[in-house]
């Protein structure tokens, strides 16, 4: 889609760039939110042609259209295109467009810098996706990049490596500047416990992503010094452990669930309670269980590596600190559920995308409490049965979040309504279709069928059929998305500046669209003007 | 406003690099978190001295089993003289290991010790290893290098079988020069 049409119809009185340069060298909160959504949806596309080629190859046993070595890129990079090149951008889109119009803020603290974090991500893709064309094939040791297999990499491994790097830098500059704007533009009277919830999971995340993606930058380095300058962090032979490497990246790998979840949790948290009709129950619980699940994150890990050997009382630790992390994320589910009782609840499709969260959310928390048991784990470890637990969870957990932002706002942005009636469909064939693609793969991973193989046993057969068809199902469903969007960015039915009869806080206050330049002069908050 | 914004930047930046760090300071931690808890191969060495002190437990016997293994890209033979032995807890035992360099240059060698189940490294410990130093093999020049070792007397009553374990890697060529400061499992199980 065309990035350019999405503000043709701004108001006169606003100073904007013209031409490319608007885009190159972007200072405006909205208009690189904007790229950072345009690109999220891009390799959204690419990362799912890879699912599909991996859904094809799988529909039957045996080999058919792709050899073994591209069917490991094809999982390999599907999962570092969907992570760092859809769900995290498209989270780092929605708090750039959303968080200085929801705090009274002219926009981000350091615009500069902002450019800089998303022009980095091109270049960064650019990188990694260029290994498809190199000596040795694309990285195929899965996204984990576990040490010795992905030493085995052809020319493709300072590629993967410095990919790795840039996308820390970008996201850590992203998340830099979403702390520094939030601690210092509020709007006066907007006090940290009237901050809309979609800001405070974005603060959470923001520290988890300083806090964690360094550790990555620091593992991916220590790979780099091993493959090329005769360091031996994870070479047996020089006194080093490839264990290792897995204890650093999942220490990086179990905040980094939480970095993608967290701002989706938000979006429900601000979505709900408008279609609903009534505040947000337990605003304060929601802030303390966010930060409880972030603060516990730091400390399971190692539920990622019960099989590596590790002691009684090591695995006891990890599988009780793994299950207490239900315990605030159950507070976020029943206050959802409380907010919604006995309100005067109306199902457009931001709503129902957010129920499809807190519907199918759960079930990959539930079979995340399953994994977290060690001894069920040593029986589930590297089988389907992972693959469905975090693909509920990414899915229609974390996607369907980003999904009902775009449709809460996308009004707000464009100045147009959506076409509910394709929204509708879109969420409909979307779920029918992400649940024949997933669940079956339950049954696939409990039977034993393990993962990121490109053939298999003929008894799995069935399942993976299904699951293929619905693959190709949830594929063909995104096309309505965009669809929706194109068609609300150029035109449609004006939305009103509050858009949705339930909506409250600042980004209401303001017209839709919004203009380029916005709270110049910060507005003054009180409880009724706030969220909660 | 702005220079607010900045300075919580920069205090963001500070411990951005902090963590980066960090991250680094997890590979020493987890050697000493290993030695700790007994696990990867980070059994513990004791003098002599103090193995002979130590009290012997003649009413039972535990089963110590070796195994040898050499990493592909290292052209040695490397064998125990048996593959088990019996030892009382307490009892300094000692068993040979022969390495044979079948290959026409001199190569140095390192062995990386693993001791399982690993409920038991914590009672495995060696007085004196070839494991402890770099082993240099000129042309065919075959080897034997003794383990001595004690099976700590407090062993549980349920374990009654051990298997030590080495794989012998050869030593990249970078890294022979300082050895002692390289060589992380030496300096571990040194202290
Ligand atoms: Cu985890």
């Amino acid at each position: 889609m065309s990035e350019a049409v999405i503000h043709d119809d701004h108001h006169d009185h606003d100073h904007k760039p013209t031409g490319i340069g608007r885009w190159l060298f972007s200072t405006n909160h909205k208009d690189i939110g904007t790229m950072y959504m345009v690109f999220a949806l891009i390799m959204f596309f690419i990362g799912g042609a890879m699912a599909l080629v991996i859904r094809a190859e799988l529909f039957q046993p045996g080999l058919q259209y792709v050899d073994p070595q591209f069917f490991n890129s094809m999982t390999t990079v599907h999962a570092l295109v969907m992570i760092f090149g859809a769900v995290m951008p498209a989270g780092v889109g929605l708090a750039n467009w959303m968080i200085p119009i929801m705090i009274g803020a002219p926009d981000m603290a350091m615009p500069r810098m902002n450019n800089m974090s998303f022009w980095i991500l091109p270049f960064a893709f650019t990188l990694l996706l260029s290994t498809f064309f190199m000596q040795g094939g694309a990285p195929a040791g899965g996204w984990t990049m576990y040490p010795p297999l992905v030493l085995q990499l052809g020319d493709a491994l300072p590629f993967l490596i410095f990919a790795v790097h840039f996308l820390g830098v970008s996201s850590i500059m992203g998340a830099i500047n979403i702390i520094a704007t939030v601690f210092n533009m509020r709007a006066p009277g907007m006090t940290f416990m009237r901050l809309p919830l979609f800001v405070w999971t974005w603060i959470i995340t923001a520290f988890l992503l300083i806090a964690s993606m360094p550790v990555l930058a620091g593992a991916v380095t220590m790979l780099l010094t091993d493959a090329y300058f005769g360091t031996s962090f994870f070479n047996a032979a020089g006194g080093g452990d490839p264990v290792l490497f897995q204890h650093i990246f999942w220490f990086f790998g179990h905040p980094e669930v939480y970095i993608l979840v967290l701002p989706s949790f938000g979006i429900i948290s601000q979505i709900i309670p408008t279609f609903s009709r009534k505040p947000l129950f337990g605003y304060a619980s929601m802030v303390y269980a966010t930060a409880a699940i972030a603060f516990l994150s730091f400390f399971v890990w190692a539920h990622h590596m019960f099989t590596v050997g590790m002691p009684l009382t090591g695995e006891l630790f990890f599988m009780y600190a793994t299950m207490s992390i239900a315990v605030p994320t159950g507070v976020k589910i029943f206050n959802w559920m409380a907010t919604m009782w006995r309100g005067s609840m109306t199902f457009e499709t931001p709503m129902l995308f957010s129920i499809g969260v807190l519907f199918m959310f759960s079930i990959g928390g539930f079979t995340g409490v399953m994994m977290g048991i060690t001894p069920v784990d040593f029986q589930y470890h590297d089988t389907y049965f992972i693959v469905a637990h975090f693909h509920y969870v990414l899915v229609p957990g974390i996607i369907y979040g980003i999904f009902a932002g775009v449709y809460y706002w996308l009004p707000k942005w464009t100045g147009n309504m959506y076409d509910e009636k394709l929204g509708k469909l879109h969420f409909w064939t979307s779920t029918i279709s992400v649940n024949v693609l997933f669940f079956p793969m339950h049954f696939l991973g409990l039977a034993g069928m393990p993962r990121r193989i490109p053939d298999y046993n003929v008894q799995f057969t069935d399942w993976n059929q299904v699951a293929s068809v619905g693959g190709f199902a949830f594929g063909l469903s995104q096309l309505i998305l965009v669809w929706v969007v194109i068609k609300c960015v150029r035109g449609g039915e004006k939305a009103t500046d509050q858009v949705w009869e339930g909506a409250h806080g600042l980004e209401w206050t303001l017209s839709s669209p919004p203009p380029f330049h916005s709270f110049t002069t910060p507005p003054q908050v009180t409880d009724a003007t706030a969220h909660s | 406003m702005v220079k607010d914004a900045v300075n919580t930047a920069k205090l963001l930046f500070v411990f951005a690099i902090a963590m980066f760090g960090f991250g680094y300071a997890l590979v020493p931690l987890y050697d000493v978190f290993c030695e700790v808890v007994g696990i990867n191969g980070k059994t513990g060495q004791i003098s002599e001295s103090t193995a002979i002190a130590g009290e012997i437990d003649t009413n039972r016997l535990v089963t110590v089993e070796f195994d040898t293994n050499v990493n592909t890209a290292l052209p040695w033979s490397f064998k125990a003289e048996q593959y088990k032995k019996q030892v009382h807890p307490g009892e300094i035992a000692e068993m040979m290991f022969v390495a044979h360099n079948t290959s026409d240059r001199a190569i140095v060698g390192r062995a990386v010790p693993s001791v399982a189940p690993a409920q038991a490294s914590l009672f495995f410990n060696k007085t004196e290893c070839f494991c402890f130093t770099e082993q240099v093999l000129e042309p065919g020049e075959r080897k034997e290098m003794p383990v001595k070792f004690v099976v700590d007397a407090e062993l549980p009553d349920k374990i009654t079988m051990m298997t030590l374990s080495y794989t012998f890697f050869e030593v990249p060529e970078a890294e022979r020069v300082e050895t002692a400061s390289k060589n992380r499992i030496i300096d571990n199980n040194k202290s």
